[in-house]
């Protein structure tokens, strides 16, 4: 694509732009801000991808995944902010996770250990992550929150904290890995999820962008389920003192 | 003998603080042995905080609690809990059955209880024993309260926290249970503290009282303090409830 053929996508801009005008929506101050904001972030990822891809070098790499953690880790800490030290405990997720799903990867030949498989592949793994915690988190403290009576209840019978809080874990584990099991039932049949449909465009045989999708869909999958299992273990000891006494939520974070 | 080696509980120069209120002031006193005393006073008193305290849910910010002689402190927190078991307020519940409650306490340690020791627990508190498997979101609050103590039973506590227990029941129910208590404490030594806003209650089962106001303990002595009240503050309280 030739940046005049890019331009010319404006044009896309331009319909929603000049709707809101019409019909007075006041959506044109943020869709000017969202797409210059776009433009300017994709291309500097597309140059410093370059760079990376030319460099060849596995620093670069490493430095290209922290980032990424590094913001995931930014964006999801806010919701677990009543949890006392959310922000190691995301970053430790997003790690081991990262490391396990590229270990296999590349282990087992999967995929070449290089950037131009290794950083995109990393980044639906960091970014699915990062959804799948802000989705436990949301839901593991609304049930915390909910079932307050019923952890003092166990532990008033003599339950350890992880019996008290079990009931509330498994909760939010599954209500957050729900969507992306579901969303795999029917994938395909509505929508090409997007790696593949850019895959298929970019002249891609179509029964290789498949397989691609597959393993990518496989790769979230356990993504998925290892984030709110391992963000839920390490989160939930912070709610209990050492006395196996609960600790209620807005107190936790001090 | 001490008064300490009497008492089942002994307290300390006991305070409580949360959210930066002070819940409990320096309480010192103690439950006797082997004893039913009830604890009275108006709402907000710090009752309920004192039993979450005993029950171990809770640590005092200051002084020190004994069970029989040996301080709080040195109790592994789960066989205190089982030791001084604790009927909540409310009677919370977890999801499921009848059945699912009243064998909470033996699975929280991986133990199973049979159909024959449930129904013989709703016998007990006098829960027809169609109710096993009936879920404890269709139960009204007299019968949940009626769970709760008998939920609270299975771990054999020595001291008991009864804590309102039988505030949702109709007169005759809260006799079967008074009368159920009071067997309890007498035939298996159970040290009973029940915290209970009906006077005449209070009269019939206590041996001992407490009258805690304001997070302090006011009054504290044999049941007959109540029809003579040493200050002046447990007086209009007395006086107030009778009226």
């Amino acid at each position: 694509m030739t940046y005049l053929t890019l331009a010319l996508s404006l044009v896309f801009v331009l319909i929603p732009l000049a709707l809101s005008k019409v019909l007075q929506l006041g959506l044109e101050k943020d869709t000017i801000i969202a797409t210059v904001r776009s433009i300017i972030q994709l291309l500097i990822v597309g140059y410093i991808l370059q760079f990376v891809f030319d460099a060849g070098d596995w620093f670069y790499i490493i430095m290209m995944v922290m980032l990424m953690i590094g913001a995931a880790t930014q964006n999801a800490r806010k919701k677990g902010a009543a949890i006392k030290g959310i922000t190691w405990k995301l970053i430790i997720t997003f790690i081991f996770i990262e490391v396990l799903t590229q270990s296999i990867l590349i282990g087992l030949d999967i995929i070449p250990p290089t950037a131009q498989y290794v950083i995109p592949i990393s980044g639906m793994v960091v970014g699915n992550s990062m959804v799948l915690s802000i989705l436990f988190l949301n839901r593991f403290l609304a049930e915390v929150e909910t079932h307050e009576e019923q952890t003092e209840l166990i532990l008033s019978l003599g339950g350890t904290p992880k019996q008290a809080i079990h009931r509330q874990l498994i909760a939010a584990i599954k209500a957050s890995t729900i969507p992306t099991i579901e969303s795999q039932k029917t994938i395909g049949l509505v929508q090409l999820p997007g790696m593949m449909s850019g895959q298929i465009i970019a002249g891609a045989d179509p029964v290789q962008a498949v397989q691609f999708q597959l393993l990518i869909l496989f790769l979230l999958l356990t993504t998925a389920v290892l984030s709110s299992v391992m963000l839920g273990y390490l989160s939930y000891p912070v709610l209990f003192n050492e006395r196996m006494q609960y600790i209620k939520l807005r107190q936790a974070s001090r | 003998m001490t008064e300490i080696d009497k008492a089942a509980i002994a307290l300390k120069n006991v305070s409580y603080r949360a959210d930066g209120q002070a819940i409990l002031k320096n309480i010192t006193g103690i439950f006797p042995l082997g004893k039913i005393t009830t604890l009275v006073g108006p709402s907000g008193a710090g009752k309920s905080t004192l039993f979450r305290l005993l029950n171990g849910l809770k640590s005092p910010d200051s002084g020190d609690i004994h069970i029989f002689g040996q301080s709080i402190s040195e109790y592994d927190p789960i066989s205190l809990r089982r030791l001084v078991g604790l009927a909540l307020q409310n009677a919370p519940m977890v999801s499921g059955t009848v059945m699912d409650n009243l064998q909470l306490p033996l699975k929280l340690r991986s133990e199973q209880m049979s159909e024959k020791e449930a129904l013989e627990l709703l016998n007990l508190v006098g829960l027809e024993e169609k109710f096993l498997y009936h879920y404890v979101q269709d139960l009204s609050g007299g019968q949940r309260q009626k769970v709760s103590i008998a939920r609270t039973l299975v771990n054999r506590p020595k001291i008991l926290l009864l804590d309102e227990i039988t505030s949702s029941l109709d007169r005759v129910s809260q006799q079967d249970i008074e009368e159920l208590i009071m067997r309890i404490n007498k035939t298996k030594e159970v040290t009973i503290l029940w915290i209970t806003h009906n006077l005449e209650q209070a009269l019939h089962v206590g041996d001992y009282t407490w009258v805690m106001m304001n997070g302090e303990l006011v009054e504290a002595g044999d049941i007959s303090l109540l029809h003579e009240p040493k200050t002046e503050a447990v007086r209009q309280f007395v006086k107030g409830e009778e009226e």
